[in-house]
């Protein structure tokens, strides 16, 4: 057993093992730090997915922000018989009916399509050549052509240091930033082409982007304004109901 | 065993999107119906991340590329959003009738 699969069993088994226990449990605060774990859980299963980003942000945003959120609306409202709060026996039943219908027709559906597994897709063939993608192929030989330059300007460099006592050259200067501009999007991390999506330019799709949006390469970008103002508004909104009121009659 | 693939993050997906439809439906307390609405988000969420993830599939240019961490990330801020919101009108709830029973939310019953 490969360390992947190990560290994929071990995320999922708690994940869901504490998702379970949160429906569960009848206790309102266990149910609150059940749900922090089987999310932390998660955020581990994004990183072994290779979405670090997105990981990161599921750390610091959700257990950090929301759950805390949640937990303090647990303080302010467990008092006494709000604490621990019985399900009757036939939602019981009537839920476990809704969640295996669920899962009979989510689980083998999800094994039913051949993209989604990662079985080679033939025998013979090597399994990481299968994985590697054609888009990131091409940009890695970009990489090794931009690597071949490199050496032939150390070269070019070490004859000049050695004949002449010429200065750097200005074309090895150019060809150094040309060098890091196209490194940056070949890095296996996604927060710099995520960063970059959002604010409007697609860094990962530069080799297939469609013509009539050529100029402008159709990032997130009026989505994240758009969040941006609706994530605003909501908070606005939230002072506005949660703040405390005065009963005029009482 | 074969090697980890999409369908393995579906079917974890899957189970925690369950749970959290279970939890919406038995939960009394309004706050446990919060915490299912948050495990369906993220249950969710991982099939987008999966599906968007270059190590995960045999043929991952037909995945949805950077375009499903886009979405995740969007669900993760909405879903935070609509936290706030929830939980401000359950405080606003237990205020005006001294209970967070979602059973006795009933003066719209005609």
């Amino acid at each position: 057993m490969s360390w992947q699969t190990f560290l994929f069993l071990l995320y999922s088994a708690v994940a869901c093992g504490f998702a379970l226990l949160v429906v569960l449990s009848s206790n309102v605060v266990r149910m609150a730090f059940y749900l922090v774990v089987s999310l932390g859980a998660t955020a581990g299963r994004f990183f072994l997915a290779g979405a670090d980003f997105v990981g990161a942000m599921q750390l610091m945003i959700y257990v950090g922000g929301t759950l805390v959120l949640l937990v303090f609306g647990v303080m302010l409202t467990a008092q006494g018989p709000f604490v621990s709060m019985k399900t009757r026996g036939g939602d019981w039943i009537l839920a476990a009916l809704l969640a295996g219908s669920l899962l009979a027709f989510l689980a083998p559906a999800a094994f039913s399509v051949r993209d989604w597994t990662n079985a080679p897709e033939h025998a013979g063939e090597e399994h990481h050549a299968s994985a590697a993608p054609q888009k990131s192929g091409a940009r890695f030989q970009l990489t090794a052509s931009i690597k071949d330059e490199a050496t032939d300007d150390s070269k070019d460099e070490a004859a000049d240091t050695a004949g002449m006592e010429d200065a750097e050259t200005p074309e090895s200067k150019d060809a150094e930033v040309e060098q890091v501009a196209a490194a940056t999007p070949v890095q296996k991390d996604t927060a710099t082409r995520l960063g970059m999506g959002l604010l409007g330019a697609r860094v990962d799709q530069l080799e297939d982007r469609p013509e009539e949006l050529k100029r402008g390469m159709s990032g997130y970008l009026l989505p994240f304004e758009i969040v941006s103002v609706h994530l605003l508004v909501v908070l606005v909104g939230a002072a506005y109901l949660a703040r405390t009121k005065r009963r005029a009659t009482s | 065993m074969e090697p980890i693939g999409v369908s393995h993050f579906m079917v974890v997906g899957a189970i925690m999107f369950a749970s959290g439809v279970v939890c919406m439906a038995t939960k009394r307390n309004a706050l446990g119906v919060l915490m299912g609405i948050e495990l369906v988000l993220n249950g969710a969420n991982v099939n987008f991340v999966a599906m968007s993830s270059e190590f995960l599939s045999s043929n991952s240019s037909r995945g949805l590329g950077l375009d499903g961490q886009f979405i995740a990330l969007f669900v993760i801020v909405l879903a935070a959003a609509e936290a706030a919101v929830a939980l401000a009108i359950t405080l606003n709830f237990y205020n005006n009738h001294s209970t967070v029973d979602v059973d006795r939310a009933d003066e719209l019953k005609g």
